[in-house]
C-alpha cells in the first residue's frame, strides 16, 4: 500500500500553519508563524490584524513546510483545511489556499473541523483506542467530547459562556499581567496558596457542561471590593484560587464522564493543555481509574498548529470526506453536524 | 504567453484569460454575492471552457487594490498560491486602474470610484495619452466632497467611472456642474480583459511579500499608531 502523505492548513484565527503528515500519525514537517507579538500591543486577537497578516505568512509557510518535508505536490494525497469554527477572515485565507493547491495539482480537498485536529493532536503522540474522552480547553473552547471511533464527535459538554482560556484572560487583565494572560495566571498558581473563596459552577446534576463568566466576575469583584477596603490581594492566592476553582471543575467533570462513559482513553486538547495546573492533577486524578490511559501532547502540538489539522484530515480522507472549489470558511461551524 | 487575470476587489467578480493575440475568454458577475465560494469555480469553469490546462498558464496578474478588505484578501490570496505552486510570475494592478481603462477615448481626467461608505470613496486620477495610461493623482481613501473639491480646481471634463457611481452621482453632478461627465452601464464593469493588458508588460513581484494595496491601516493599528507616537 501506499504512504498517505496529508498537507495541512491551519489559519483560524492568529497562526498560519503548514504541516505535512505521513500515515495520519507521522510528522514530516511542522510549521507555524505565530502573530502573536503584533496582537500583544492590543490586549488580544484583533480580527483585521490576523487576516492581514496570514496574507502576508501564507506562502511563505507553505514553502518552508514543503521544503523541509523534502516531497513534491506530485507526492501528496490530499491537501486537508481548517474549514471552521474561528476568525472568519482568517480561516479564508487557509482556505483559498488550499482550495488553490487542490486546483493546481487536481489533488483531493477535505475540509476539517478545527476541534477534531485538536483531539487528532493526540494521535501524533499515541494511537487512539476506542472509546475515548477528549477534553477541549483553549482561548475559544471548553468541552468534553465523547468518540466511539475514527471521525465520530460526540459533545457532551460544553461551555455555556466564556472559554476557560477566555476566562484566564480576563482574569489576568483584571491582575495587568500581560497577553496571553493563561501562562502567566499559572505560573503565579504555582506560587501562591488557595486561600480565597471562589465558586465552581457545576451547573445541574449530571451536566457535563461548564460555565465560567460567574467565576471571572467573582474573581473581578474580590479585587474591586479589596480596593474599596483599601486592602491589597497576593496576585498569588488569586491566581491560585482561580485556577483551582477551574481545574477542580474541568477535572471532576472529565472523571465522572470518563466513568460514566467507560473510556479506555482520555485526552487533553487544546491550548490551555500546556496549564500544569491543569497537568498535573489530571494526572494524578486518571491515575486512580482503572486502565484508563490519559494522553497529553507536547505543547507545541496544544496550541494551533496544521499537524493536528492533517492528523486529522488523514482520517477524514479516508472516510472519503471531500469538499469541492466551493468551500467557504465557517465560523460557527458545528462539530457533530460536520462528522455526520 | 497565457496570462490569468482575477479581480475580486468589489462586488465585480472578473476573470479574464489573455494571450498574445487576443482576449481568449473573460467570466463578469456584477451582484452582492461571497466571493470566497465562487472564485476558483469560476477560473475552473473559464479554463476548461477554454481548454486550458493550468500548466498552460504563464502568468498571473490580480487587482491588487483598493476596495473591500476581505474581495481583496481572497483574490490576492488565490493569486499568490496559485503563482507560487505553479512557478509563474505574479503582478498587482491597481483595481481603479483597471476600471480608468474603459475610458481610453476619453478626452479629458478619469476618475474610477469604490465606495468606501460613510461618505468616502477609493479613486484616483487617471488619463490617457497615446494610448497609454497615466496616473494623475494616486489612489486614495478620501471622503467624496474633498475628492470633488480637488477635481473643482482642475477644470477639466472627469469621466466617474465605476458600479458604485450611482451612490454618488449627484455629488459630482453638482460639484462639477458641465465638467463632470459619466458613461454607460457597460463601462462602469471593470473588464479582466484590461487587468491582464494592463499586467502583461509589468515586471514580476515578489509572491511572497505581495500583499494588497488596502490604502489604510487597520482601525487598530492605526489607533494604536496615533497612541505610541512620539
Amino acid at each position: 500500500m501506499n504512504d498517505l502523505y496529508i498537507l495541512g492548513i491551519e489559519t483560524s484565527c492568529d497562526e498560519t500553519a503548514v504541516a505535512i503528515i505521513k500515515n495520519g500519525t507521522e510528522i514530516i514537517s511542522n510549521v507555524v508563524a505565530s502573530q502573536i507579538e503584533s496582537h500583544k500591543r492590543f490586549g488580544g486577537v484583533v480580527p483585521e490584524i490576523a487576516s492581514r497578516h496570514h496574507v502576508e505568512q501564507m506562502t511563505i509557510v507553505l514553502e518552508e513546510a514543503m521544503n523541509e518535508s523534502k516531497l513534491t505536490f506530485q507526492d501528496l494525497s490530499a491537501i486537508a483545511v481548517t474549514a471552521g469554527p474561528g476568525l472568519v477572515g482568517a480561516l479564508l485565507i487557509g482556505v483559498e489556499a488550499a482550495k488553490s493547491l487542490s486546483f493546481a495539482h487536481s489533488l483531493p480537498l477535505v475540509p476539517v473541523h478545527h476541534i477534531a485536529g485538536h483531539i487528532y493532536a493526540n494521535r501524533l503522540v499515541k494511537e487512539m483506542q476506542f472509546p475515548l474522552l477528549a477534553l477541549v480547553v483553549s482561548g475559544g473552547h471548553t468541552e468534553l467530547i465523547y468518540m466511539k471511533e475514527h471521525g465520530h464527535f460526540e459533545v457532551i459538554g460544553e461551555t455555556r459562556d466564556d472559554a476557560a482560556g477566555e476566562a484566564y484572560d480576563k482574569v489576568a487583565r483584571t491582575l495587568n499581567l500581560p497577553y496571553p494572560g493563561g501562562p502567566h495566571i499559572d505560573r503565579l498558581a504555582q506560587e501562591g496558596e488557595a486561600t480565597i473563596d471562589l465558586p465552581r459552577a457545576w451547573l445541574e446534576e449530571g451536566s457535563y457542561d461548564f460555565s465560567f463568566s460567574g467565576l471571572k466576575s467573582a474573581v473581578i469583584n474580590t479585587v474591586h471590593n479589596a480596593e474599596q477596603r483599601g486592602e491589597t490581594i497576593k496576585p498569588e492566592a488569586l491566581a491560585a484560587s482561580f485556577q483551582a476553582s477551574v481545574v477542580d471543575v474541568l477535572v471532576e467533570k472529565t472523571i465522572r464522564a470518563a466513568k460514566q462513559y467507560n473510556v479506555k482513553q482520555v485526552l487533553l486538547a487544546g491550548g490551555v493543555a500546556a496549564n500544569q495546573g491543569l497537568r498535573v492533577r489530571l494526572e494524578q486524578a486518571i491515575g486512580t481509574l482503572d486502565n484508563v490511559d490519559l494522553i497529553i501532547p507536547p505543547l507545541k502540538l496544544c496550541t494551533d498548529n496544521a499537524a493536528m489539522i492533517a492528523a486529522a484530515g488523514s482520517i477524514f480522507y479516508e472516510k472519503g470526506i471531500r469538499a469541492d472549489l466551493s468551500l467557504n470558511a465557517n465560523p460557527g461551524l458545528d462539530l457533530e453536524a460536520f462528522s455526520r | 504567453m497565457n496570462i490569468l487575470a482575477i479581480d475580486t476587489s468589489t462586488d465585480v467578480l472578473g476573470i479574464g484569460l489573455v494571450s498574445d493575440e487576443k482576449v481568449i475568454g473573460e467570466y463578469i458577475t456584477n451582484i452582492k454575492r461571497n466571493h470566497s465560494t465562487r472564485v476558483l469555480p469560476a477560473i475552473e469553469y473559464l479554463l476548461k471552457d477554454c481548454g486550458i490546462q493550468t500548466k498552460d498558464i504563464n502568468k498571473i496578474v490580480v487587482a491588487e487594490g483598493p476596495g473591500s478588505y476581505t474581495g481583496l484578501r481572497i483574490g490576492v490570496t488565490i493569486g499568490k498560491t496559485l503563482a507560487w505552486t505553479l512557478k509563474i510570475p505574479l503582478v498587482g494592478v491597481s483595481s481603479l486602474k483597471v476600471m480608468a481603462a474603459s475610458g481610453r477615448y476619453f478626452d479629458g481626467y478619469i476618475s474610477p470610484i469604490i465606495d468606501a461608505r460613510r461618505g468616502n470613496i477609493y479613486t484616483g486620477l487617471y488619463k490617457f495619452e497615446n494610448g497609454e495610461i497615466i496616473e494623475v493623482l494616486e489612489d486614495q481613501h478620501i471622503s467624496t466632497e474633498d475628492w470633488v473639491l480637488k477635481l473643482n480646481a482642475m477644470e477639466k471634463p472627469i469621466l466617474v467611472l465605476g458600479s458604485d457611481v450611482p451612490q454618488h452621482k449627484e455629488i459630482f453632478t453638482v460639484r462639477l456642474n458641465e465638467f463632470a461627465c459619466f458613461a454607460p452601464i457597460t463601462d462602469n464593469i471593470p473588464r479582466p480583459g484590461e487587468l491582464a493588458l494592463l499586467g502583461r508588460q509589468l515586471v514580476e513581484e515578489n509572491i511572497h511579500s505581495f500583499v494588497p494595496n488596502y490604502t489604510r491601516l487597520a482601525e487598530a493599528e492605526a489607533k494604536w499608531r496615533e497612541q505610541n507616537r512620539r
